[in-house]
């Protein structure tokens, strides 16, 4: 027993020793701190961005970290659920003692954890959608993804181009549906847009013929879809079926090769906005995005497989951050919160970032692009 | 206008012809036990998720097909032989709470062998519009509501004319008497979930290559075959069928006439109306036939 007792604290006084030897042969780990929703309904969200943020902070530490210190990547798997988020940001900023936080997969949990970092004062860099996050502007929260306004704006511009004034709506039951469809309403009139038809259907549902049979039956140029999962591609299926020949526009939820895989030959012709990432090897050379998004794609695939925009954020997240403390020089929190919101024309993949105090997101409509399915795959429309 | 109404109505023969098969299993197994089983949907779910996954290995589609409807049928049997048998004696509500733990238990388990990706069944034959006037409706749609309508006239022979279909429907009226003059009870209870799970794995077929299939694509398929066999009349099989179809146009003529975004709650307000002033459903005999 008491052989055994002092081999225990040997042991330990050696490991003691080590950690100590190294944490003198190098300065404190940069402690960046994330919450994502690796698992649960928006996995798809969270699990391509923990990749990428735990492959980018590999990568970075393998070549000497930043200000000459590593990073270290602390983070919790929230399952999309505003309560745990809360939980675990409280315990990243309390017991963790993190320089900056950048996660947050979904819109709800990042305004649940709003009002947390903004009392701590950490650095938050948001990966989730919502228009809210950084609208009206709160001091230490940024976000990366692009909003709904954005991308309605871009469909009603790629609408106008086309000589379209009269548009149908339809879309699903969800938040991220309902969110959309309000954008759709609200910026309808500054676009000189007229909704003539508003249908709806469930997520689950398996046939949307009625709601496109009373669209087809208004004097509708187009039709726009806000949805993602299954409800879009029946949708897509059902306009052909239909032998409606209006041009058919989705939002930036079916911006995945599911969803042409679903709708197959139906979703020729399909115009969609979404980020640059999902055409990267088709963007002109002159891009300025395109080795950035080259280089994030291949690096990806070689270690996970396919891309999708969500990992995208986590990338751009994760720089614009590094760069931050790289300019203010040391990890001090206002220090860093005042370099990220100087961000100027730092190039992610989710387009040119310029923030300002008023402009926590600075991204431009350009980063955008308007999409056309053709013969299965994506292709530039402009 | 016309055109438009014929529209509503392929489209709510085509989606009420699936919920008309669901129900039908709710009401077989509750015709035979009493039990209302709700992995009726997952058994739905069951037969085109395997259909997606023989065809991934690379079989055919006819061997496809005849395939899944078989792994569901194993399923439901299973379902009988290891969780429903074990509970012998248990009362009725037991036995319901028993089909929900295997639901969550089913699509459990589809979530962990097929992952949560959405997926597509191919069209049994062309994927081309056939035009009726102005309204429109493909092939798929037809093969939805002809087999319905053929599985729907062999269940109905199955239980009129055969010696088993009589046995199982003689399980239902008394147990014990069925016992005594001979029925083997287990072996007639075993039969109505196979039949069952077969009924929900064609229903699941039969729909997949319009409305994909994922994991839990059997819960809503499940919700609406239920309130089918409610608005019918849980007892009474034609009952589930006619309820099915019916539940399925109204959803379409509702949307249509009314408003999409109310569609669902219209239907679940239809079915409450029934139980109020019909609470046998509307093809359902009185209760106190039933002993």
């Amino acid at each position: 027993m008491s052989s055994r007792r002092n081999f225990l604290k040997y042991s330990s006084a050696v490991l003691l020793g080590a950690s100590m030897a190294t944490s003198a042969m190098a300065a404190d780990p940069i402690k960046i701190g994330s919450f994502l929703a690796v698992t649960g309904p928006a996995s798809f969200l969270g699990d391509p961005e923990l990749k990428t943020l735990q492959m980018y902070v590999d990568e970075i530490n393998a070549k000497g970290g930043v200000i000459g210190r590593q990073l270290e990547l602390i983070h919790y798997d929230s399952g999309a659920n505003p309560q745990k988020a809360v939980g675990f940001v409280k315990r990243l900023i309390q017991r963790d003692g993190v320089d900056l936080i950048v996660g947050g997969s979904a819109s709800g949990e990042t305004m649940a954890v709003v009002p947390e970092v903004e009392q701590a004062g950490v650095p938050f860099i948001s990966l989730a959608g919502a228009l809210a996050i950084v609208e009206p502007v709160k001091k230490w929260v940024f976000k990366t993804p692009h909003t709904d306004r954005m991308a309605l704006g871009k469909v009603y511009g790629d609408m106008k181009k086309r000589g379209i004034s009269k548009v149908a709506l339809i879309s699903g039951d969800g938040g991220f549906d309902k969110s959309c469809r309000g954008q759709a309403q609200g910026l309808a009139a500054p676009y000189g847009m007229q909704i003539v038809g508003d249908e709806s259907y469930g997520a689950k549902d398996t046939d949307m013929t009625t709601q496109l049979t009373k669209l087809r039956a208004t004097d509708a140029q187009a039709i726009m879809n806000c949805g993602f999962g299954t409800g879009p591609a029946i949708v897509t299926k059902n306009v052909r079926q239909l032998g409606i020949d209006l041009p058919l526009y989705q939002s930036h939820g079916v911006a995945s090769k599911k969803y042409i895989e679903l709708a197959g030959d139906a979703a020729n012709g399909v115009r969609l906005p979404a980020a640059a990432l999902l055409v990267a090897d088709k963007l002109p050379d002159n891009d300025p995005q395109k080795p950035v998004l080259v280089s994030y794609q291949r690096k990806y695939e070689a270690a996970h497989g396919a891309v999708s925009t969500f990992g995208g954020h986590a990338y751009d997240g994760l720089m614009i951050a590094v760069q931050a403390i790289e300019r203010a020089g040391s990890t001090d929190k206002e220090k860093v919160r005042a370099e990220i919101e100087k961000t100027r024309g730092f190039i992610g993949t989710g387009g040119v970032f310029t923030m300002n105090a008023n402009d926590h997101l600075g991204l431009t409509l350009d980063a955008f692009k308007m999409l056309e399915i053709k013969n299965g795959d994506w292709t530039l429309a402009e | 206008m016309f055109d438009q109404l014929l529209q509503f109505l392929i489209t709510g023969i085509t989606v009420g012809s699936t919920y008309a098969l669901v129900g039908l299993g709710f009401a077989i197994i509750y015709n035979a036990s009493d039990v209302v089983n709700f992995a009726q949907g997952e058994f739905v779910m069951v037969g085109a998720m395997s259909a997606v996954w023989y065809l991934g290995v690379g079989l055919p589609l006819p061997v496809v097909l005849v395939f899944s409807v078989l792994t569901t049928v194993v399923v439901g049997l299973a379902l009988y032989k290891l969780a429903i048998e074990h509970a012998r004696g248990a009362s009725v509500v037991t036995t319901i709470i028993i089909t929900i733990g295997a639901a969550i238990f089913l699509r459990g388990a589809a979530l962990l062998v097929w992952g949560k990706d959405i997926y597509a069944l191919p069209h049994f034959s062309s994927e081309t519009p056939i035009r009726i006037g102005a309204a429109t409706m493909l092939p798929q749609n037809i093969w939805v509501m002809v087999v319905t309508a053929l599985v729907v006239y062999l269940v109905r022979h199955f239980f009129d004319k055969t010696l088993m279909g009589k046995a199982i429907l003689g399980c239902a009226c008394n147990r014990t008497a069925a016992h005594l003059v001979g029925i083997n009870v287990p072996l007639m209870l075993l039969t109505s979930y196979g039949i069952a799970a077969l009924l929900g794995a064609v229903a699941g077929l039969l729909i997949a290559p319009i409305a994909f299939t994922s994991y839990d694509a059997g819960i809503m398929l499940g919700l609406k075959g239920f309130s089918a066999a409610i608005l019918g009349g849980m007892g009474s099989s034609m009952g589930a069928v006619a309820g099915g179809v019916l539940l399925g146009v109204l959803e379409s003529l509702g949307a249509g006439y009314i408003s999409s975004g109310y569609k669902d709650a219209m239907a679940f307000m239809i079915i409450l109306l029934v139980l109020f002033f019909k609470p046998s459903g509307l093809f359902g005999r009185k209760s106190a036939e039933r002993v």
